[in-house]
């Protein structure tokens, strides 16, 4: 057949490349080039969307399997949490809560988004050295990894949005106009945990360092922002310059938003401390983003 | 009309920086010092941007290249350029730590090339490792899915061949079991029938074959044949040289990161075999292609002579020592060496340690055994070999193919004339007489 006359055709044009031979740059589809890759980065996301779907959806599945208690877990922590905040910080300690509002229903809001900061913290910190057998093995953008990983911990703060109903309902507390914002909020909460996870989890598939630095901030973070405790006293204690560098913390801006939304008219903002929050949350995702597309390359490379 | 090129790739180099996982204490302060200084280096380019474009990209990779001044450079990939046209099936042989898996890799776009460019047409799928991104908790079921998108199936391409993908991997009665159940066979039948069911312009695989049973070896070179034959560009690479003597007409050769050879798969596959195992004394540490339970580890054959010039004749009495490793000590151990012809891979002669019977009942966990034979009387020409170790009767490692040595002339009967490999292969010592009465 013409398979020989094939072979034999090729092993001459092999030594010596004819110009006429050579189709032109035009005939391919794609190039594969060093700092070429980002070109169709974009296009490329949007391609491989069902991948993000199938990454989140396996996490979930494999969440729970040969648990007893199953899901029930994503909801027994947060609860613990607001009984010990409530019962050590509001009966206790004997701080105020904001407004009318129950210091139970106080505390949990704000658990509501920093159990998710946390948790989407951690996990899109370690989803790029969790998956790396497959960073090593395919090729598919490397953004799709951290960002799927958060979508368990959105479910679990759905979850946690039904208790916080149900809290609310037993406490004869409606909520206002206000809630309407909620959606908002949680995208800025999303925004803000995966600016710091996309950095870390870049930064950890050289340096592993960070494995041992994010348990460090979560825990950290529990005081540092208003989660047991209403921002207000912070800032009567002191003032609203030092309320300020308080808010360079973006959960500072998540929280009070969440405690505003969801508490009503009983919770008034401090807006620069919002804007400053907002802003910072803002330089850190499109940093965080930069700096990831940058290192993304060699991933597979130093992973 | 086949002769249209779908992969060009030009000129393709790839460096790595060695020694760069030894950051040590050092790891968190530079990332520290990197990130602080990030804002900086961000305001600093802007500001030159207008006045010098195009400098900048270059001050920024002497920044990184002196970050890693610490290690060396090595050249995983060194110009590499070739064509491949529509509906070809590329064999890419070489010892390892030629580049093959490197090369693979940046067709499939998981690195970047450091030099040169690779043209592409049509959509690539790689299957650079059978069941990636297998979940051991997830289901059978679970798992094809999982599996397929990983590899750039769309959901609805996979429920299509869903039955096909169960089918090809006869686990029909297990889809609801998680593969972390499975048998290892099963799990490997499932991930390979997943991969084979991809339906890509552009077929990029690496060694995939080396796992499974034969009868499903056999299988997938099968459905890899039938890619094939709908005219489907594959790339193949192997250290299996029947399988890629089976599917590829062409191959391309690799040593040291550099392109040897391009052409006919015959040819290739010879100067493969000359290439790796014409030495005197061979490692078989890193060679993938073996068989055992692996509890021991043949790490090297050496075959000397044992005459006063280490020339191996016909005549030589040869001295063959093996190299082993093993977490314990070995215990009833049994090595054996097989000798055959090069070109017609008949057996010539098998040293085999029970037969000889002088082994001790436990050898050390690491170390050499050596077999010393008579003159062994062979015609001039190539052998091949095999080596394998027994364990208490079970077969613990086995290279097949070891090592190739050649045989010069060796004149028994000081007449200068012997027989020729290409009729026999036996050398016996012998008189003639007659009847002068």
């Amino acid at each position: 057949m013409n398979h020989s006359n094939t072979v034999d055709g090729r092993v001459s044009a092999r030594g010596l490349p004819t110009p006429e031979m050579s189709p032109g740059a035009a005939e391919f589809d794609f190039w594969i080039e060093a700092g070429r890759t980002e070109k169709h980065y974009w296009r490329d996301l949007w391609r491989f969307r069902e991948l993000f779907f199938v990454l989140a959806w396996r996490d979930i599945a494999v969440r729970y399997k040969q648990t007893v208690a199953g899901a029930a877990w994503a909801i027994v922590q947060p609860l613990l949490s607001m009984i010990i905040m409530t019962v050590i910080f509001g009966k206790v300690a004997g701080l105020p809560s904001v407004g009318t509002a129950p210091y139970a229903v106080m505390v949990f809001a704000a658990i509501l988004p920093w159990q998710f900061f946390s948790n989407a913290l951690s996990s899109a910190s370690q989803s790029l050295v969790g998956n790396a057998n497959l960073i090593s093995k395919v090729y598919f953008p490397r953004m799709i990894v951290p960002t799927s990983s958060v979508v368990v911990s959105f479910i679990d703060f759905l979850v946690c949005g039904v208790i916080l109903l149900v809290l609310m309902a037993s406490y004869r507390f409606w909520p206002t106009w206000h809630m309407l914002l909620l959606p908002l909020l949680v995208i800025w909460a999303i925004l803000a945990a995966l600016g710091p996870g996309l950095i870390i989890t870049a930064l950890m598939v050289r340096y592993r360092d960070f494995r041992f630095l994010v348990p460090f901030i979560v825990q950290f973070g529990l005081y540092v922002s208003p989660v047991a405790y209403s921002s207000q006293i912070v800032r009567e204690k002191f003032g609203d310059t030092w309320f300020l560098v308080y808010s360079l913390n973006p959960m500072v801006g998540v929280i009070d938003g969440f405690r505003w939304a969801i508490l009503g008219g009983s919770a008034d903002l401090f807006m620069p401390g919002i804007a400053l929050s907002l802003l910072l949350t803002i330089v850190l995702f499109v940093g965080s983003i930069m700096h990831f597309r940058k290192t993304e390359r060699a991933f597979a490379d130093v992973i | 009309m086949s002769s249209e090129t779908v992969i060009r790739v030009e000129g393709v180099g790839k460096q790595y920086v060695l020694g760069q996982t030894q950051l040590g204490a050092e790891g968190l302060r530079h990332a520290m010092q990197h990130l602080a200084t990030a804002p900086l280096r961000f305001i600093r380019r802007r500001a030159r941007v207008g006045s010098r474009r195009g400098v900048t990209p270059s001050t920024e990779r002497i920044d990184s290249a002196r970050s890693d001044s610490r290690g060396d450079i090595f050249d995983a990939l060194k110009d590499v350029t070739f064509d491949v046209s529509r509906g070809e099936v590329v064999g890419i042989v070489g010892p390892n730590g030629a580049g093959k898996s490197t090369l693979l890799k940046i067709l499939s776009r998981i690195t970047e090339p450091t030099v040169g460019r690779i043209g592409l047409k049509g959509r690539v799928a790689s299957l650079l490792e059978v069941g990636t991104g297998f979940h051991p908790e997830l289901t059978g079921r679970e798992n094809i899915y999982l599996n397929g998108s990983i590899l750039g199936m769309s959901k609805n391409e996979i429920s299509s061949k869903f039955d096909e993908i169960v089918g090809f991997a006869e686990v029909e009665r297990f889809l609801n079991t998680p593969v972390k159940r499975y048998s290892s066979g099963m799990y490997v039948r499932l991930a390979f029938a997943v991969a084979a069911h991809l339906q890509p312009e552009i077929l990029v695989v690496d060694e995939v074959l080396a796992v499974g049973d034969a009868a499903f070896q056999k299988k997938c070179l099968g459905k890899m044949g039938d890619v094939a034959k709908e005219g489907r560009t594959i790339l193949f690479v192997s250290h299996n040289m029947a399988a890629v003597q089976a599917l590829c007409d062409r191959a391309i050769l690799l040593r040291s990161g550099k392109l040897i050879y391009d052409g006919p798969t015959a040819e290739v596959t010879q100067r493969y075999l000359h290439s790796v195992m014409s030495v005197g004394e061979v490692p078989l540490e890193l060679r993938k292609d073996r068989t055992g339970d692996g509890s021991v580890r043949i790490t090297g054959m050496k075959v000397e002579s044992l005459d006063a010039d280490k020339v191996l004749r016909s005549t030589s009495r040869l001295k063959i020592t093996v190299h082993y490793r093993s977490d314990t000590v070995l215990r009833f151990p049994k090595f054996e060496v097989g000798i055959y012809d090069y070109t017609k891979d008949s057996g010539i002669y098998l040293l085999d340690s029970d037969a000889a019977g002088a082994l001790p009942e436990e050898l050390p966990a690491e170390g050499h055994v050596t077999c010393v034979t008579d003159a062994f009387n062979i015609t001039v020409g190539r052998c091949n070999t095999y080596v394998s170790v027994y364990k208490g009767g079970a077969l613990a490692d086995c290279v097949a193919p070891a090592m190739t040595f050649d045989v010069a002339v060796g004149d028994i009967h000081g007449s200068g004339k012997q027989a020729s490999r290409e009729w026999f292969v036996g050398l016996l010592k012998h008189e003639w007489s007659g009847n002068s009465d």
